[in-house]
């Protein structure tokens, strides 16, 4: 704990404890009830890292494959609106441990319970932002598009889908921020994200549970600029020019 | 239009980041008074006599957040209301660690812990350290309390203990008896148990180091599921407490491995308070709860956690027909 030392000359208590997270990101610490073994250090964060990293893709994936085409048609017919918000703000407010603990006893524990469970969460900012980008597309433009002979189908692959990528994109990033952060309650459903550092205060202590929260934090905003990269990428000049 | 949201985005994400922490923190927040049972006859010999002298002192009983702990919990909360004090509740705080800071910074007046996780978790011992002896065990955590300017009341008559559980039909394809039956087939066998299981020198880190057993893998769960895992083939094995009332309720389903290198140390519940705190609410605090803990056994537990578990009564309710069929209250 030498190098712990000189985190106690810091201001702070607080920042004292930011320093002790630190170290246990990087170098395994001892623990009282572990019988000698060692926790923490990089190898088994960079493991969590991993693994929080693969449920979140994966749920973020289910959520897309059901929300964006849900979305896209009910906000191209301009209709359901109600049935759209709905699902979506129910969708907020349900208690996520309550999904998994069900789901778990319907189907077991694993991967297969978590990433659906999560998903639920990201489908519901997806479908609002993708109904509400379409469904406010400049209907002078899908008519015109309706003019020259594009089939409805082509007018939301070509025309709605495109002029909405702003406002899809804000609820795709909604919908990953929300998952990244759930996905901490996975290990009580049998995958180890890096809410094992932070359920297990038993174990690693105040420093594993700020690592945790820490390294979530991180993995939050690294997701976040990369779809914020991406959506730029996504954006059609014409779209940013336009703002101008 | 196109706004630049990222700005917005990263203060949500440092603040979802944020807010997990502070909920997790703030984990024994929740806290509901008892209603008030005072029992002022004083009938039978057993019944808890109310002390007006009492009313002045406030007191909040905590527990963990598992069935038994909350059963635990009402049930010394109940029988303190019935002595005659002003009790209010705190059952669902997350950890021992978490529950213990409570007992010390004086959130709490006190809480129920198994002296074997006193002894492990608190005062480091080894799990092969903790004395067998229900007495013994608490003498050694109650002197430790004690240069803390905390207490232990006396034990009850009921251990409990962490167990390797299997289904009966997977012990008998394999001949499983003891956990050192593992030795050799335990490779071929998944392992379930809590989130900190893996770590703890007093489940996996201990099976894997004073058994020498390696399991094909460990997955975990939330405690609730031990047994769902083994119901749905899941598991081979599931790590279960011998208070379950599962192994007494279906004994031809599941059963649990004879812990015969102590790897699990059983541990009887002592209540564990401040010296100030037992010196300010008087005699009758102790004396309540040593009173109604006597009944305790470890049939009578299994039957309590029964009814919240299984028959799914809530712990207060528990709790009450509990004192009452024990005449500790009216």
């Amino acid at each position: 704990m030498a190098k712990g030392e000189s985190a106690v000359n810091l201001p702070h208590p607080v920042l004292a404890s930011f320093g002790g997270a630190v170290e246990f990101i990087f170098t395994p610490q001892t623990s009282n009830v572990t019988g000698g073994n060692k926790v923490g250090g990089f190898d088994k964060s960079l493991e969590l890292v991993l693994k929080h990293l693969e449920v979140t893709v994966i749920a973020l994936a289910i959520a897309l494959i059901v929300a964006l085409p849900l979305g896209l048609y009910l906000g191209h017919r301009g209709k359901g609106e109600l049935f759209a918000v709905g699902i979506g703000n129910a969708g907020r407010a349900i208690p996520e441990l309550a999904v998994i603990a069900l789901v778990a006893v319907l189907i077991g524990v694993g991967l297969q319970t978590v990433a659906p469970a999560l998903a639920i969460l990201g489908i519901a900012p997806i479908l609002v932002n993708t109904y509400v980008g379409v469904h406010q597309v400049d209907p002078a433009a899908v008519e015109a598009a309706r003019g020259m002979g594009m089939s409805e189908l082509d007018i939301m692959r070509k025309v709605e889908l495109p002029l909405a990528v702003p406002t899809v994109m804000g609820g795709v990033r909604a919908a990953a921020i929300v998952i990244i952060a759930t996905a901490t309650i996975a290990p009580l459903a049998g995958v180890e994200t890096l809410g094992d550092f932070i359920i297990n205060r038993n174990v690693y202590g105040e420093n594993g549970l700020l690592a945790g929260a820490i390294l979530v934090a991180l993995l939050a905003l690294t997701i976040e600029g990369l779809l914020a990269l991406l959506q730029s990428r996504l954006t059609s000049d014409g779209l940013k020019l336009k703002t101008v | 239009m196109r706004i630049d949201q990222t700005r917005v985005r990263v203060l949500l994400a440092a603040l979802a980041a944020l807010a997990l922490t502070l909920g997790i923190a703030a984990c024994g927040g929740g806290s509901d008074t008892s209603s008030s049972e005072t029992s002022e006859e004083g009938g039978s010999g057993a019944a808890i006599q109310s002390n007006p002298e009492n009313g002045k002192v406030s007191l909040t009983i905590g527990s963990k957040n598992f069935p038994e702990q909350e059963v635990l919990g009402e049930i010394y909360a109940q029988a303190l209301t019935a002595a005659g004090y002003k009790v209010k509740s705190a059952l669902n705080l997350g950890s021992e660690t978490v529950a213990l800071k409570a007992v010390k910074t004086g959130q709490i007046s006190g809480y129920p812990e198994y002296a074997s996780t006193a002894l492990t978790s608190f005062f480091g011992l080894e799990p092969e350290e903790v004395p067998s002896d229900a007495t013994e065990a608490w003498e050694k955590a109650n002197e430790e309390f004690e240069k803390e300017g905390l207490q232990a009341f006396e034990p009850t008559p009921f251990a409990s203990a962490n167990a390797v559980g299997t289904t009966t039909a997977t012990a008998k394809k394999y001949g499983l008896k003891t956990v050192s039956d593992l030795e050799g087939v335990s490779e071929k066998l998944s392992l379930y148990g809590s989130p900190e299981c893996r770590q703890r020198i007093d489940c996996l880190a201990g099976l894997e180091k004073l058994y020498g057993l390696k399991f094909k893998s460990f997955t975990p769960v939330d405690i609730s599921l031990r047994y769902t895992v083994l119901e749905k083939g899941q598991a081979d094995l599931s790590i279960l407490f011998t208070t379950d009332p599962q192994l007494s309720a279906e004994k031809d389903k599941f059963v649990i491995l004879e812990d015969d290198k102590h790897v699990f140390p059983a541990g009887n519940i002592i209540f564990v308070t401040k010296k100030s705190v037992a010196e300010e609410a008087g005699p009758d605090y102790e004396k309540t709860i040593l009173q109604v803990q006597e009944g305790l056994t470890l049939k009578v537990m299994q039957e309590l956690d029964a009814r919240v578990e299984l028959e799914k009564e809530t712990p207060k309710a528990a709790a009450k027909a509990y004192l009452e069929s024990a005449e500790y209250i009216e």
